[in-house]
């Protein structure tokens, strides 16, 4: 398993492995907001953790249909089937691999890119936490919709519409402890409630995951 | 070492083969041969456990066979030996030299994936076999894009697989110089009465 996280982890940093873009991603539509809402300091400061939250989780998406696609067209897929490695490892380690390359990058932006848009100071804390809580949940969710849609032509859109529903709740609860720790309210339940979704969908998902995967490359 | 009784198998729905049986022992190599859509590749795909029968049984194929089809499972980004060693610590291996040995790959290990020609890919995707360390090898037309003088680098390695108390199920039209039964699939087509309830579509 650790050989398929390193290889993997090798792959996204190598030429055309795509690490950053995600990055890039998240700085270039941050940097819009103030641009498209103007100059009120006070109404972006209100924003902020919801506009932050919302451009993690659109620059987690922008990566995904690469998550199983090339490793399905290249045949990887196959024989990573018939290899020792249970299938529920193998996409479980390839979404601790997405996590590394593109969610671990956006919870250390983060904070960067909170004073783009005036965030409160106590809300630097609780947004990084909140973060750092709730992506792991987007990487694994995203393997899941990555194997619905692989083996299919252009499935990268099919992929955003069948994923972003499935990110409601990390959303809302993510984004909820990053308002209330930047309002220097009580964050304890949202945040209870993110790692409860978190933990869960971790320990669920990746076997949802092989089980269409399976299905998808008969 | 392998054997399959009776099976019966379908490729999108419509089935293909029906009442195969057949059986390797060690050390044996059997060829299948048929015209294209005869169903040798969805037979070979089943015995890799890459699709579950209609019906019927495959016995000793699971952990135990190396499975090579049209796609050889390469990385472009990463260099020849960076891809043997990631299938070898797949497999549970972390010899490689052996492998770069009987391809004669050695000139080659420290080149990107991504910068082979087709037939030193093929060569590649063919030394990952000898990494598995699996018993059965299940191979999907092997020789595509090899010239002769690597057709002859891979009938060795086969032989010497072989000679090691292994076997192989080979798809293949062309000959290897090896000593092989043939099997002829053609008369296990399936005919359009098997197709009442098949289904091997998980969302048709």
């Amino acid at each position: 398993m650790r050989a398929l996280l390193i290889r993997d982890l090798t792959l996204a940093l190598r030429a055309g492995g795509g690490f950053g873009l995600g990055l890039a991603f998240f700085l270039i539509v941050t940097v819009l907001v103030p641009f498209s809402v103007g100059p009120q300091a006070e109404l972006l400061q209100l924003i902020a953790p919801g506009v932050l939250w919302l451009g993690a989780l659109l620059a987690c998406l922008l990566s995904l249909d690469r998550l199983l696609a090339l490793d399905f067209e290249d045949g990887t897929l196959d024989l990573l089937l018939t290899a020792p490695l249970p299938l529920e490892g193998a996409l479980s380690v390839k979404a601790l691999a997405h996590w590394l390359t593109t969610g671990l990058p956006l919870v250390l932006a983060a904070p960067v890119l909170g004073v783009l848009l005036n965030l409160a100071p106590a809300g630097y804390l609780w947004l990084v936490v909140s973060l750092a809580v709730g992506t792991p949940a987007l990487s694994v969710i995203g393997c899941f919709g990555a194997a619905l849609t692989v083996g299919i032509k252009r499935g990268g859109l099919l992929l955003s519409l069948l994923v972003l529903p499935l990110y409601v709740p990390t959303l809302i609860f993510g984004a909820e402890v990053a308002r209330r720790g930047a309002g220097g309210q009580e964050v304890a339940t949202p945040l209870l409630m993110l790692a409860g979704i978190t933990c869960a969908v971790i320990a669920l998902m990746p076997f949802a995951s092989a089980a269409v995967l399976r299905m998808g490359l008969r | 070492m392998l054997r399959v009784d009776d099976l019966t198998l379908a490729r999108g729905g419509i089935p293909v083969l029906t009442g195969l049986s057949l059986a390797l022992a060690p050390g044996q190599a059997l060829i299948l041969r048929g015209p294209n859509g005869a169903g040798k590749t969805t037979l070979l795909r089943s015995i890799a456990g890459l699709q579950p029968p209609l019906s019927g049984r495959i016995e000793g194929a699971e952990d135990r066979v190396a499975y090579a089809a049209h796609a050889d499972g390469l990385k472009a980004m990463l260099t020849v030996t960076e891809n043997l060693a990631f299938w070898a610590r797949i497999f549970g291996t972390s010899d490689i030299t052996p492998a770069l040995d009987a391809f004669d790959l050695h000139g080659l290990a420290d080149r990107l994936a991504g910068t082979l020609s087709a037939g030193q890919k093929r060569r590649l995707g063919l030394a990952r076999l000898l990494v598995t360390g699996r018993p059965v090898w299940v191979l999907d037309e092997p020789t595509v894009s090899l010239d002769t003088g690597a057709v002859a680098l891979f009938a060795a390695a086969l032989r010497a697989h072989l000679a090691q108390g292994g076997a192989a199920l080979i798809a293949t039209h062309i000959d290897l110089g090896i000593e092989a039964q043939v099997l002829d699939i053609t008369p296990f087509r399936a005919s359009a009465a098997t197709r009442a309830g098949a289904s091997d579509e998980a969302f048709l």
